[in-house]
């Protein structure tokens, strides 16, 4: 196989990625169309559907008011009327206008109506800091919907998993919602064609060790690499397990790997506070409590909202020198 | 059915009226025994939960109704009773759902405030005000995107008016002339708060305009009134003309729900609204028509009562969900890969 | 004429019960089915509540103010015409003249069933209840008020065991004892030692507040200190691992015994006729769950000779003996998924049977649900293999490292025995001793079976 996957190998950007799952979904099936505000003419604003719009003209690629709540709930409703929309929101801090529709009619229609109603929708929407852009376009909320039964969340990390996750969560029949961390996108990557069926379900070990876990998803994940390898350099060989799912978590990987390294550093980029990590620090007390080795240790941002200068939004968020230290706490 | 009735050849005019009067009003008088039953059975503590009652807003829902086809959909809100039977969601379902059974249309998941029948295309009662509304015109969406002929009726309470929710999907319905008829059910509170003390403008109907669709008040305590307009609107939107807003003026005769003790009303104004009595109104016609005999009110009542006692009998006598099935229908079970 | 009765309704998902406020109808009265005909008061609010049938209002059962259960009667109506009320109830005919007077009249004869409840803050009638001044926690004696003066307790603060609540001598003891210290190790590193048979009190941490860890636990079992992890997608199961992790610690222990210690083997058979006749009266009088076992006293006895044999209780290491600092008998259990270990009751020489029978007890059940404490793990100064239960007559054990003797003892069984000259059957046990020739001769070791031999002709005494 090799042979012909190398030749087939390319280098693209997540963006690009992105933008190839829809338009493949889009081609594939009538039923699938994308809105959201700004995915038509402008191209979305980060670029994602860019020339989509004159693809699949403007019914397709619809164009939405500012009304999160209206064009979220009118996904939802297309989905209950046999479409399979793919609705975008600009950001996780603005899809909080959609909450009511997300949680009370998404996640709970299916189990409400005893069984009669999924949702199969898809909803995008960027998240987490970085680019100073403050308190009210940074914040990483994807921990809050993992909270909630009956919708699935997904982070991806990569650019295979940005190609790749879309056409599986618009196969799914129930609610999924795909969290894009703001700088993924101008990441690029090597895709190698699909060779297998994609398990929305499993986190991936992305650098296989034996000292340390190091757990994560999403926008993390470069950072984490990176801590890796300064880890490495000191000669110390440590795991990382992107988890692309935050919802329903993988269980069985995390656990197979706290077993291996017995020591845990989870990096997320969500508050400390009732955070996605410490959900998963918790559920590792409980299932891996005589494979720790050491106290489990916790990445988060700072309990702040995202500023704006610089030099305090680094300092809010964790980086690669934060988790590189906690690692070492866990071995030292 | 009531359509076979009424154009059957050889008959009169009268008669056929008639007989839609008589249809009308054992629709009307069905939703007020289930919902009486329902007030007897609450209190012997037979169901439990939320119970908003739409004893008086009757007309509202057979009217509607009146006018839609079964391929049409409908969203309602939590007082979706009147809703549920008026499309034809079987007593025996709507009544073991609020006994909480396997057997409940709901499956026993949902209770009063959220009944389901998705065959009927009733895509249920809303316990958010204003939810439903965005789902409404994502329905029509998905009708528009596809070239069907259908209407999607979402119905909604004046509290309505005070969500974002309302004025997002109205804006939306009209930007992309979504085939939906909004029915907003002016009962003149939000649940203890009078219109005027939450709206400044209080004329509905003119503010749905100014979204740019058709937008039309109606006597809601008239039920001929009301599915006259109903099917206007509904013939305006088969016809491409976009969505349109119907406001039926309503009263509800009983409190809120049965936890509310009413303290916000005067009993004189709700005397005063019970003299406009949509079940009365209509028996009086048809009693000035002739076509209304005590024998066959009493017949009338007689197999409403049969047929409630029967949802009653069978709502007691129906399986419980069993626990081990609590987390069934969260999510989807999994497709065989196959 | 039919009766139906007018219950308390239930007006919200949360309402159990309501004050009956205010009867808006009065006995005679003709009511309409929907007509209100009493105010409710529950938790929100005040609400008028309607009646379901038409007739007339023949009773009223609960007076204003009263509290009542959703779906109590409160009143009786006497339906106006034919059809039948749904739940006329047959006790309705026979409720006799009532009137709002008698309200609840069922209940005075269930409440004269039960003894009146003190009111807060009353005085309970002598008797029945203890003296409230021997429940007062923290009530004490004088010796005791005394003891706890001596020993720095605030005899207040403590929680009494005694009778009533009383705080006894023990309690103040307990207290004054300081808190047993805790090891500081990571749940891997004690899960671990447990497998390699590492005692983890031993093993000194090098983790943060000296806190042991894995690398430790490795390092004190003579293994390299990082774990050889294949590299591959999927970990072999933690409980998977357990046995065989177990078994691989026994053999290289056993092997190293074997190979390092040159041992030499007595044995003894000793009459258990006083002792077992001693046992028997003293379980004749002790409740079941207090009852001592024959394995008791044999562990007690030898740890008493390891007391007077001192050459036998403790270690060999790097060529020379270290007496053991107390008499800490290791008890060997064999795991239901096989293996085996052998954890210490601590001081058995000065324990008291009783409380050796209970810490035995506990013991074995601890360690067969695998949760026994490092400091039991960790320092046996000689070990016992009590191999009666399993039908052997004697043992001849291997000892565990760097102990220098091993006890072990067969199935207690009646044999012809000759004593003062005359034939009897008595109750005899094969004791045996395995013990380092590096650290004792011979004679040591028998000296040692002498002791033990004596101590069980002294029951009494053990």
């Amino acid at each position: 196989m090799s042979g012909e996957a190398e030749r087939a190998m390319r280098t693209t950007t997540y963006r690009e990625a992105l933008r190839e799952a829809m338009s493949e979904a889009m081609r594939a099936d009538d039923r699938v169309f994308l809105m959201g505000e700004d995915v038509g003419r402008y191209g979305g604003c980060f670029g994602v559907s860019l020339g989509m719009l004159e693809e699949f003209g403007p019914e397709r690629i619809r164009d939405t008011p500012l009304s999160e709540s209206a064009f979220v709930g009118a996904g939802i409703g297309a989905a209950l009327g046999g479409m399979r929309p793919i609705v975008e929101i600009m950001t996780v801090n603005f899809s909080l206008l959609a909450l009511d529709q997300i949680l009370n009619n998404a996640a709970t229609l299916l189990h409400m109506s005893g069984g009669q109603l999924p949702v199969p929708l898809v909803i995008r929407m960027t998240t987490g800091a970085g680019r100073q852009l403050a308190a009210q376009h940074s914040h990483s909320l994807e921990g809050w919907y993992a909270h909630i039964p009956g919708i699935r969340v997904l982070a991806p990390a990569t650019v295979e998993d940005a190609r790749y996750l879309l056409a599986p969560a618009l196969a799914d029949p129930d609610p999924v919602l795909v969290f894009e961390h703001g700088s993924l996108y101008n990441a690029s990557g090597e895709l190698a064609p699909l060779t297998e069926p994609v398990d929305l379900d499993r986190a991936r070990v992305r650098r296989p060790g034996t000292d340390v876990s190091l757990i994560t998803y999403g926008g993390c994940l470069p950072k984490v690499l990176a801590a890796a390898d300064e880890l490495a350099a000191d000669g110390l060989d440590p795991e990382v397990v992107d988890l692309r799912s935050l919802r329903p978590l993988d269980e069985a990987t995390i656990d197979a790997s706290v077993a291996r390294t017995h020591r845990v550093v989870v990096v997320d980029e969500g508050w400390r506070t009732g955070s996605l990590a410490a959900e998963v620090c918790a559920g590792i007390a409980e299932r891996c409590f005589y494979d720790l080795d050491a106290p489990v240790e916790r990445v988060c941002s700072a309990e702040v909202p995202i500023p704006y200068a610089r030099q305090l939004e680094e300092a809010a968020l964790p980086q690669v020198r934060d988790v590189a230290a906690a690692a070492r706490r866990t071995v030292g | 059915m009531s359509a076979e009735r009424a154009t059957r050849p050889g008959r009169t005019a009268a008669a056929k009226a008639g007989g839609h009067h008589q249809d009308l009003l054992t629709a009307m008088l069905r939703i007020r025994r289930f919902e009486e039953r329902c007030v007897e059975l609450y209190s012997g503590a037979r169901i439990r939960g939320f119970v908003h009652l739409c004893i008086g807003e009757e007309a509202v829902a057979v009217g509607v109704h009146r006018a839609l086809t079964p391929q049409d959909a409908i969203v309602s809100t939590y007082r979706d009773h009147g809703h549920a039977l008026a499309r034809g969601v079987p007593e025996a379902d709507v009544m073991a759902e609020m006994y909480g059974r396997a057997t409940g249309c709901s499956g026993g998941r949902g209770g009063s405030m959220h009944l389901f029948d998705a065959e009927r295309r009733f895509y249920g009662g809303n316990a958010i005000v204003a939810g439903g509304l965005p789902l409404a015109a994502g329905l029509a969406l998905a009708d528009r995107l596809c070239d069907r002929s259908r209407v999607t009726c979402c119905f909604f309470g004046d509290g309505a008016f005070a969500e974002g929710e309302f004025h997002e999907t109205a804006n939306l319905a009209a930007l992309w002339d979504l085939p939906l008829l909004l029915v907003c059910e002016n009962n003149l509170y939000a649940m203890g708060t009078a219109l005027p003390r939450h709206q400044a403008q209080t004329d509905l109907a003119a503010r749905a305009a100014s979204y740019g669709m058709v937008a039309w008040a109606v006597d809601g305590m008239d039920v001929e009134a009301v599915e006259r307009a109903a099917r206007r609107a509904v013939e305006g939107i088969r016809a491409g003309t976009g969505p349109h807003f119907l406001e039926a003026r309503t009263y509800r005769f009983r409190a809120h729900s049965m936890y509310d003790p009413d303290r916000y009303r005067d009993k004189a104004e709700i005397e005063e609204w019970k003299k406009r009595d949509p079940i009365a109104r209509l028996t009086d016609l048809m009693n000035e028509n002739g076509e209304l005999t005590k024998k066959r009110l009493a017949r009338i009542e007689r197999e409403v009562a049969e047929e409630i006692d029967a949802a009653v009998r069978e709502a007691e006598q129906a399986p419980e969900e069993p626990v081990a099935d609590l987390l069934r229908h969260v999510t989807s079970p999994p497709v065989d890969a196959a | 004429m039919t009766m139906a009765e007018f219950t308390m309704p239930s007006l919200g998902a949360d309402m159990d019960e309501g004050v009956l406020q205010e009867w808006l109808v009065r006995p005679g009265d003709r009511v309409r089915k929907g007509e209100p005909i009493a105010v409710v008061e529950t938790a929100k609010s005040a609400i008028e509540v309607e009646c379901f049938e038409t007739g007339t209002v023949d009773r009223l059962l609960v007076d204003p103010g009263t509290t009542v259960p959703v779906g109590a009667p409160l009143a009786m109506i006497s339906a106006a015409e034919k059809a039948a009320p749904k739940r006329a109830p047959g006790t309705a005919g026979k409720a006799g003249k009532g009137t709002a007077g008698e309200a609840g009249r069922h209940r005075p004869e269930e409440a004269a069933q039960k003894p009146p409840e003190p009111a807060p803050g009353r005085q309970v009638p002598g008797g029945a209840v203890p003296a409230p001044e021997d429940g007062t926690p923290g009530s004490a004696g004088p010796l005791v008020r005394h003891l706890a003066e001596r020993s720095g307790v605030d005899v207040d603060t403590l929680h009494g065991t005694g009778p009533g609540g009383r705080v006894t001598r023990a309690d103040v003891e307990r207290a004054a004892a300081p808190p047993p210290s805790r090891q500081r190790i990571t749940p891997f590193a004690r899960r671990l030692a447990g497998e390699l048979g590492v005692d983890p009190a031993s093993v000194k941490g090098t983790g943060k507040d000296g806190g042991v860890r894995a690398a430790d636990v490795r390092l004190a079992a003579g293994r390299p200190a990082r774990e050889a992890v294949p590299r591959g997608p999927v970990a072999p199961a933690a409980g998977a691992a357990g046995p065989t992790t177990m078994r691989r610690a026994i053999a290289d222990l056993m092997t190293r015994a074997n190979r390092e210690i040159p041992h030499y083997y007595l044995s003894t058979t000793v009459d258990l006729a006083a002792s077992m006749a001693w046992l028997r009266e003293y379980n004749r009088l002790a409740p079941v769950s207090e009852r001592l076992l024959p394995a008791a006293m044999l562990l007690k006895a030898a740890a008493r000779a390891a007391r007077e044999v001192p050459e036998l209780n403790g270690f060999w290491n790097e060529g020379h003996f270290t007496p053991g600092d107390g008499v800490h008998l290791g008890v060997a259990v064999s795991l239901r998924g096989g293996g085996l270990v052998a954890p210490a009751i601590h001081d058995a020489d000065t324990v008291p049977l009783p409380e050796l029978m209970a810490g035995l007890k506990d013991l074995v059940h601890r360690a067969r649900s695998g949760r026994l404490r490092g400091s039991e793990v960790a320092d046996p100064t000689l070990t016992v293999t009590d191999l009666g239960d399993q039908g052997v007559e004697s043992v001849l054990g291997v000892i565990y490292p760097p102990q220098v003797s091993l006890v072990g003892f067969g199935r207690v069984v009646e044999r012809p025995c000759a004593v003062d000259g005359l034939l009897g059957v008595r109750p005899v046990v094969t004791a045996t001793l395995s013990a380092d020739h590096r650290a004792t001769d011979g004679a040591v070791g028998a000296r040692f079976l002498r002791v033990l031999d004596r101590r069980l002709q002294q029951p009494e005494e053990l």
